[in-house]
């Protein structure tokens, strides 16, 4: 994934408008880009040709629904662990084969190594954590969500 | 909400993304072999029960410009962490704010914000302001800046499960 930032001029107003729309998310209709095409005086196919150029340059990661396991019978669970630096990368691959590991970033810290567990069922953090341990060799602390102070946070393109 | 093998093969069809195409649904809906309307329906009640919280993108906020990003964790009183939680949620710089178990004894901290800024420096005064704003509920804190995105694939289902 990008993490430079864009030169300045690869996004133009109608761009930045757009990230900043589908940030809010599309409507559940048959044209659901309709709207917006209307919206930024430009036609769907020149909606959807944008859409795929954010993501080819990297200004967008993903296009489509966001889920949430809780409502769905199931829960999230960021994990940390201390991963000994020469054993680094060795790590990141035994974690990351886990379909279960939604996004996983290293910080600078002790625990250097941060993930988030995804699963559709709640049962399902406690085993993949634990196959993570035994695959590894090192304990992963579990951090479970108690209570989400949830805000309509958008980074304004 | 239960979801059924319709509603597991619905987002197991989109969880890669969403098809590019003026009747994305109308897609999904030829793949999975349903109608359309039947997709909407689904969509529309997987988005009110909350399953589906958007269907929109996630921005790069690296590519956009907002390189500097910490986890900020404070340890901060049980008894007041819920309002102290909403109040530092609202601010505009932070994306997520979370009480979270301590693991003690290596991790005394139970609030998690995400701070976000173009450069370190605005994510150092944003944690100062969000120090300022705990005053004496907070015992200790810290930040772990994150130096490599290892994954970001997001939540995926198990197809057939």
């Amino acid at each position: 994934m990008r993490r430079e930032p864009l030169p300045h001029d690869a996004l133009d107003t109608a761009d930045r408008t757009l990230i900043n729309m589908l940030q809010d998310g599309l409507p559940i209709t048959s044209r659901p880009f309709a709207g917006i095409a209307a919206e930024l005086g430009l036609t769907e196919a020149a909606v959807l040709l944008r859409i795929a150029r954010l993501r080819d340059i990297g200004a967008i990661t993903r296009f489509g629904p966001f889920l949430d396991a809780a409502a769905m019978g199931g829960a999230f669970c960021l994990c940390a662990m201390d991963v000994p630096e020469p054993r680094f990368d060795a790590v990141v691959t035994l974690v990351n084969a886990h379909p279960e590991v939604a996004h996983n970033y290293q910080r600078i810290h002790r625990l250097n190594m941060w993930f988030v567990l995804a699963c559709d069922r709640p049962e399902g953090i406690g085993q993949v954590a634990d196959r993570i341990e035994a695959e590894t060799g090192l304990p992963v602390l579990r951090f479970p969500k108690l209570k989400e102070f949830f805000i309509g946070f958008k980074v304004t393109a | 909400m239960t979801l059924d093998a319709t509603d597991r093969r619905l987002l197991s069809a989109t969880q890669a993304g969403l098809p590019l195409s003026p009747r994305p649904f109308a897609e999904i809906a030829r793949e999975i072999g349903v109608s359309e309307d039947e997709v909407l329906r689904r969509f529309a009640r997987l988005q009110e029960t909350g399953v589906v919280r958007r269907i929109g993108v996630a921005p790069n906020h690296y590519a956009l410009g907002m390189t500097a990003n910490g986890m900020s964790v404070w340890d901060v009183d049980d008894d007041m962490a819920d309002v102290l939680g909403a109040q530092i949620g609202a601010l505009a710089f932070v994306s997520h704010c979370y009480l979270r178990p301590r693991a003690l004894p290596d991790w005394p901290y139970n609030l998690f914000a995400m701070l976000h800024g173009s450069e370190r420096s605005d994510v150092e005064a944003h944690r100062l302001e969000v120090l300022s704003l705990l005053g004496a509920a907070c015992r200790s804190h810290d930040i772990l800046y994150s130096s490599r995105i290892l994954k970001k694939t997001g939540m995926r289902l198990k197809t057939g499960a």
